[in-house]
């Protein structure tokens, strides 16, 4: 079972991680919007490279721990479902996140 | 740089320093219109007028309330000097220790509003009852286990060593429940054991006599410890006698990290 | 409004959580738009066509806001939590104004360059 310690731990971490990750993406949300967005542009730049590759995949895998343990702190807070609700709706979130957002590396890379 | 003031959480200082009313605002002699809470959570208001003198504060006012107007007024109070912590309650929406604050701080125009503390239930009027505090205070872990008995010596403690001087500066808690009741987590998750029990907790992590010291960091982490707290600072803003609730709480998850403060 | 949530280390909290969950509601969104690159670029391309309406690129202003603000604000919890603090009463409020205005700024070249 995880606790509430390493739960924490695995939200500030990913947290540290997504920092620097945050800062190159939006860097480069500006310079890609420069002359509009164009499938042949975004894809240029990602498609075949290991190294976009290996930071999105990154980035997903930080977003899919951080994203649904933060959701769960509100759902707590602010919701009235049972604490075991709560848990298999963010697990599933944390599903979905993982899913869809490795496929999109994988469409994109 | 901004001013070094502005950069902090600014305890109310106005609870101190008697500051005497502003132009504009009611002056001694004036009626202040009081509304004070009756019956359960379930009551409502009732508007009493009181005269506003020099020198006044909130607890003086409920006490006239209940001397000269309304006899069956509930209220709770013992040493009226700010070391008891029995007399908070919430005064013009936020929670006070109501022996220490002049009413000159807190009136808006002449209106006081008077209620029970937040997120404790309502025995009576402005009494609370503080059993879920003093329960949470037990579940953090608050309670002392020493590592002697009284028939050995003392502990020699340095009161110059760093942990001796982190402990003392979260240790003078009045357990008026003030915090408690500024804390919104509190209200929004029933498990949270809420700022001065984690303060408490990070006292007993300085404490060398302390048998459980060891377990000091998982307790912090259990079901609603530590990890609820979201540093909005609420606790270290209204605590009555300056503590910091909320840098001790910072304090307990960093060592989740980093481990527990060396207390030799 | 109530003195207990009228201060700035608590709108701090609050513009942390709401930029935090808005983010949350959107990331699905996003991953599956990325995701009809699988279908070669002009389905891609289909999907960016819809930035092309101003309403959507408001709504990318937004987003590229709401992700600085939540990157900022969460700094500051971060030092919180993991460096010591100025004084016990130092709660890095100081850091709160600056953050979101560096937020806005990044929102403001975002906008120069669509
Ligand atoms: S800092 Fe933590 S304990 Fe203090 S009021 Fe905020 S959430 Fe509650
Ligand atoms: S920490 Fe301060 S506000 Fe909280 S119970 Fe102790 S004295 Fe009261
Ligand atoms: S009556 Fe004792 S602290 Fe106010």
């Amino acid at each position: 079972m995880i606790n509430g310690r390493q739960l924490y731990l695995a939200q500030r971490l990913s947290a540290v991680l997504l920092v620097p990750l945050v800062l190159i993406h939006l860097a480069l949300i500006i310079i890609a919007v420069r002359n509009g967005l164009s499938a042949a542009e975004i894809l240029g730049r990602t498609r075949g490279s290991l190294l976009w590759g290996v930071f999105y995949t990154l980035f997903v895998l930080a977003v899919a721990v951080h994203v649904p343990l933060g959701v769960r702190n509100v759902m707590t807070e602010w919701t009235r479902l049972q604490p075991r609700v709560v848990d298999a709706f963010c697990l599933l979130f944390c599903l979905l996140l993982l899913i869809a957002g490795m496929r999109a590396v994988f469409a994109v890379v | 740089m901004t001013s070094k003031t502005s950069d902090t959480v600014q305890p109310d200082r106005s609870q101190h320093d008697h500051v005497h009313a502003q132009p504009g605002q009611a002056q001694p002699g004036d009626r202040l219109e009081v509304s004070i809470w009756r019956g359960k959570r379930d009551g409502g208001f009732k508007q009493y007028a009181v005269e506003l003198r020099e020198n006044q504060t909130v607890l003086d006012i409920v006490t006239e309330v209940q001397r000269q107007h309304e006899p069956s007024l509930a209220y709770r109070f013992a040493c009226r000097v700010g070391v008891c912590g029995s007399c908070a309650m919430t005064v013009n929406g936020a929670p006070r220790w109501t022996c220490r604050t002049h009413v000159n701080q807190v009136i808006a125009g002449n209106q006081l509003t008077i209620e029970p503390l937040r997120h404790l239930p309502v025995i009576k009027d402005l009494v609370c009852d503080l059993a879920p505090f003093f329960e949470k205070w037990q579940k953090a872990g608050g309670t002392f286990k020493p590592t002697k008995s009284r028939l050995d010596k003392p502990e020699p403690i340095d009161p110059q060593s760093p942990a001796r001087k982190t402990a003392n500066a979260a240790i003078e808690c009045i357990n008026c429940a003030v915090c408690y009741s500024a804390c919104d987590v509190v209200g929004w998750n029933n498990d949270y054991v809420g700022p001065a029990a984690l303060n408490r907790l990070w006292t007993l992590a300085n404490d060398k006599r302390h048998a459980d010291r060891e377990q000091v960091t998982d307790l912090a982490f259990q079901e609603g410890g530590c990890a609820s707290c979201h540093s909005h600072g609420n606790c270290t803003r209204h605590c009555p006698v300056e503590l910091s609730p909320s840098q001790s709480i910072a304090a307990l998850k960093k060592s989740a990290i980093f481990g527990l403060p060396d207390v030799e | 409004m109530n003195p207990l949530h009228c201060h700035r280390s608590y709108l701090a909290f609050l513009g942390h959580r709401i930029s935090g969950l808005l983010l949350a509601l959107f990331l699905p969104v996003h991953f599956l738009l990325l995701g009809t690159a699988f279908s070669g670029d002009a389905a891609l391309d289909n999907a960016l066509a819809l930035t092309d309406y101003w309403p959507v690129k408001v709504a990318e202003w937004g987003l590229v806001v709401l992700l600085a603000t939540h990157m900022l604000f969460g700094l500051r919890i971060l030092a919180l939590e993991f460096t010591d603090w100025p004084s016990m009463h130092d709660n890095r409020t100081g850091w709160i104004l600056p953050a979101a205005a560096a937020a806005l700024f990044v929102g403001f070249i975002f906008w120069l360059q669509v």
